[in-house]
């Protein structure tokens, strides 16, 4: 089996001027609804308490808001998780609750109301560690970038890293704009997937520019936009079906791996996606447009030739 | 070309059956088990214990499967959880109050493979269930109780050398004392000089005042945050030991944080209220006219309270003072007769009123009592030799340093050394914990299924290759996991499932590549041979990429996300291994042999 059979090599560089644009207009987007709308940060960021809770019939949201009310906690977010019998409740951060007590409260006052109620998971986050964790966050991706630029500056050439990684810090403000857009949570796991993404998705660059090295080492006489397109045609059957196998396990995930793997799947998903576009239709535009050239790689002859020996 | 010399294969072997024996462990489940450790660090668990538990448990009719000594604990396996609760009621009754039984779960895996160290993967509290919790100290408690105190003593020490001062102030981290005269700062500089190391000493006139000015050193600041933080540990290490609970985590995090991890707990109501309680000590006079009876009512007047070392005391209701009043309390040796003992610092007040004690009652025992959960216990109950003054007492004679160091740490735990706040709390319930692995599986074995399916039908044979190639390195990473006794959180298995679909890239790399030399007419052993070599590089650096993001996640990641870069990254270091040399191998073994190849079936 073979999916793809291409005889040319498909003129890429030559879209450039439309895939720039396409990824221009959703890299605005995804900066504008990130600005608009802001990310839906989760309890580990900005702090509070996330009690599911477990009931032996429907439970009855009405009337758990109504029990929250009376234990003064007015706003309360009430709402089924994963099945009916199921409740979520998020509590934000109160300057006049000491945070860990709160769970104890919230579920004395449950259990008053219906002694079936089951706690399947609590998390209170107090706000020193909530703003710990934004840095911590903000750090490794920085951290995650520098060290991925000077990798590739080291293996290739310092045009290669700085296009490689704006290619991919485009896939991540894209994630985030999803998140944003659909308002879905921002939780610790929903980093880590971005961060992975980051990792993942720069291997795809490294194996075009790879594959760009190796022609200009081999294809002396060839223009540099008849290289890059050459290099992505022959490493696109690879890239589809490496994403496509990643994907499945990904897919999996998303379908089974529950409410907690859901949207770290979701991220990944997304970042899967758009890295293939970003590697092959940003990251080597950009090197085009940075003035690679084969003296990067080549060093001219004419230097060995003037040496002069003792 | 296509052919290893024979100690690749024997490494490949051998690497593979390793990887299948400390994956074994994993399989075979975990029945219910007790565990038993002491409570005391004189007390240790040793054969002698594990007969002892042994004919506790004969004597009742309970035969438990396996007893083993592991570390400072003797662990029982029963074959029902029936039988386990019964042989907790036997054990706990027995044993008494020096040593705790723990309700634990104990691999079923052969002994053979727990000889090798094989045990388990070690699960994480989202997937066991259990509490988290992160323990925030407050420092600037720590270093006003220590300002506080030193304020006392500058105080007592001033008094003592007769050096005439007119007050003592405080102010954030600097103390100010307030002298009549020059000369009386002079001598009051000198005295303090010699006693106060801790501090930086300096005279300053302001308004007409004469002062000498004390800022606590950085270092010493540092130490005292230092001894604060480790204190607060042993205090909470010694409180969740009450809890009964087998392997809690009770460690450091960063300056000023305690992670305390208590897996298989549910009712975290009295979680927290151990955690948060506060002890009281009380110093009493022991009523040495009459004896104690256990079970009968103590006389007027007293109260009977236990010892620490087994037996009774009746002590007086009277109470001359409490744990508030002892500054620090250290381990050490008597300097004439070089014995273990306690020394005890007291603060101003404690230290007058302990003089007036100890003065009226030489010869007679006094009892420092600990307060827990309303229950008293004595600690220790020394004679009074003579009249203490000056706040500095020792306690010593018939201690081992152990119990020394024992009581010095329950004299301090009086009080926590700064106050806790819970900052961040993490509970699972048992059934999410289960579901959550049950979920995790799932979804690795669903994904590797398709990928299996997808690779066999696209590439024929090399992909069979690359599907047997990622088999195994499932196996290496399950293997290596257990090895390490990693924790394995949920966002770890889902580490597993991402880097099982990310590590059939450098199958796919290698592939491609062949194909593509076999479509540029090169011979199909050449085409494999170049295939391998050429794919190595991009492999190299793709997976280097990867492993930069899994490091910075794992420097800067906490709980669950830590897990799962630890996998990422040992996961692209057991891809790399599979992927390029057991792939290899198999291809090599299938097509090496054959001079003459026409074709090879990679589609």
């Amino acid at each position: 089996m073979d999916f793809f059979k291409i005889k040319r090599d498909i003129p890429f560089m030559s879209y450039g001027r439309y895939t720039t644009t396409i990824s221009l207009v959703t890299f605005i987007l995804a900066v504008f609804f990130l600005a608009t709308r802001g990310l839906n940060f989760g309890v580990d960021f900005t702090g509070g308490t996330v009690m599911e809770v477990h009931y032996a019939q429907p439970a009855d949201l009405p009337a758990v808001r109504g029990q929250l009310a009376t234990t003064g906690l007015h706003d309360a977010l009430v709402q089924n998780f994963g099945s009916s019998q199921d409740v979520l409740i998020q509590v934000p951060l109160k300057q006049n609750l000491a945070g860990a007590q709160l769970s104890e409260q919230v579920l004395q006052s449950l259990r008053q109301q219906d002694g079936s109620v089951e706690v399947r998971r609590v998390e209170f986050v107090g706000p020193q560690v909530g703003k710990d964790l934004v840095e911590n966050g903000a750090m490794a991706l920085l951290l995650v970038s520098l060290g991925i630029v000077g990798y590739l500056w080291l293996r290739f050439e310092w045009k290669f890293g700085l296009s490689a990684i704006i290619a991919n810090l485009h896939d991540v403000v894209i994630i985030l704009g999803f998140f944003a857009f659909f308002q879905w949570e921002f939780s610790l796991s929903v980093l880590a997937a971005v961060l992975a993404v980051l990792g993942y998705s720069v291997n795809e660059s490294v194996v075009v520019f790879d594959r760009i090295r190796e022609n200009f080492r081999k294809m002396r006489k060839t223009e540099v936009t008849e290289i890059i397109d050459n290099a992505i045609t022959r490493t696109m059957s690879r890239t589809i079906i490496t994403h496509g196998s990643t994907q499945m396990m990904v897919l999996a995930m998303l379908l089974m791996g529950g409410e907690t793997l859901h949207y770290f799947a979701m991220a990944l998903t997304i970042g899967i996606m758009f890295s293939i576009y970003s590697s092959v239709l940003v990251a080597s535009p950009l090197l085009i447009l940075l003035g690679v050239s084969r003296e990067d790689f080549i060093k001219p002859e004419k230097v060995e030739a003037e040496e002069v020996l003792p | 070309m296509n052919r290893y010399p024979l100690w690749k294969y024997l490494l490949i072997l051998f690497a593979l059956l390793a990887g299948l024996i400390y994956t074994l462990p994993n399989f075979y489940g975990e029945s219910p088990a007790l565990q038993v450790s002491p409570l005391r660090s004189s007390l240790k668990a040793d054969d002698a214990l594990s007969g002892r538990v042994t004919s506790l448990l004969s004597d009742a009719g309970l035969v438990p499967e396996v007893v083993t000594l592991d570390g400072n604990s003797v662990k029982v396996r029963f074959a029902s959880t029936d039988h386990q609760i019964k042989a907790k009621d036997i054990l706990a009754a027995q044993l008494g109050e020096d040593y705790m039984v723990a309700l634990n779960l104990l691999s079923q895996s052969p002994q053979w493979l727990s000889d090798l160290n094989a045990l388990p993967m070690y699960l994480g509290l989202d997937l066991r269930g259990g509490v988290h919790f992160l323990l925030q100290v407050n420092m600037r408690a720590a270093l006003d109780k220590a300002l506080d105190a030193a304020s006392d003593d500058i105080r007592s020490t001033l008094r003592e050398q007769r050096v005439a001062y007119s007050g003592v102030t405080r102010e954030g981290d600097t103390l100010r004392v307030k002298f009549r005269d020059g000369e009386a700062r002079a001598k009051g500089e000198e005295e303090l000089r010699q006693r106060f190391n801790d501090f930086e000493l300096s005279g300053i006139d302001q308004s007409g005042e004469i002062l000498l000015q004390a800022i606590l050193k950085p270092e010493a600041q540092r130490r005292i945050q230092d001894a604060a933080l480790q204190q607060n540990l042993m205090t909470l290490r010694n409180r969740v030991n009450e809890l009964g609970v087998a392997e809690p985590v009770i460690q450091q995090q960063g300056a000023d944080r305690i992670v305390v991890q208590l897996p298989g707990v549910q009712d975290t109501a009295r979680a927290k209220d151990i955690l948060g309680r506060t002890a009281t000590l009380e110093v009493r006079m022991v009523d040495e006219e009459r004896q104690a009876v256990p079970g009968a009512m103590p006389p007027f007047g007293t109260e009977m309270f236990r010892e620490r070392q087994g037996g009774y005391l009746l002590v007086k209701k009277q109470v001359i003072l409490t744990g508030e009043r002892i500054n620090d309390a250290q381990p050490g040796f008597d300097n004439r007769t070089n014995e273990a003992a306690v020394h005890i610092n007291l603060d101003g007040v404690g230290a007058r009123k302990f003089k007036e004690a100890t003065r009226e009652n030489v010869g007679k025992r006094m009892a420092i009592i600990l307060f827990e959960k309303g229950r008293g216990e004595i600690v220790t109950a020394p004679v009074i030799r003579e009249e203490i003054g000056g706040g500095r007492v020792q306690i010593s004679g018939q201690m081992s340093t152990v119990e020394a160091q024992d009581t010095a740490l329950l004299l301090r735990a009086g009080a926590l050394a700064a106050p806790m706040e819970i900052v961040e709390e993490r509970t699972i319930g048992p059934s999410l914990g289960a579901e959550n692995i049950e979920r995790g599986f799932n979804s690795t074995k669903i994904g590797f299924l398709m990928i299996a399916v997808f690779m066999v039908a696209y590439y024929l044979m090399f992909g069979a290759v690359s599907v047997l190639s990622l088999g195994a390195n499932l196996l290496l990473l399950v293997a290596l996991l257990s090895m390490l006794q990693a924790t394995l959180t949920l966002p770890g298995m889902a580490g597993i499932a991402l880097t099982l679909g990310m590590a059939i890239d450098a199958n796919v790399l290698i592939n491609e590549r062949i194909r593509d030399e076999l479509r540029s007419g090169v011979t199909p052993q050449a085409a494999i041979h170049a295939g391998y070599e050429r794919a190595f590089g991009t492999i190299l650096d793709s997976n280097i990429t990867t492993l930069i993001a899994g490091i910075a996640l794992f420097m800067f990641g906490s709980g669950p996300i830590k897990g799962f870069a630890v996998v990422l990254c040992l996961g692209i270091l057991t891809s790399m291994f599979s992927a390029i040399m057991v792939s290899r191998a198999l291809v090599n073994l299938i097509y090496g042999r054959k001079a003459r190849l026409a074709k090879v079936a990679i589609g």
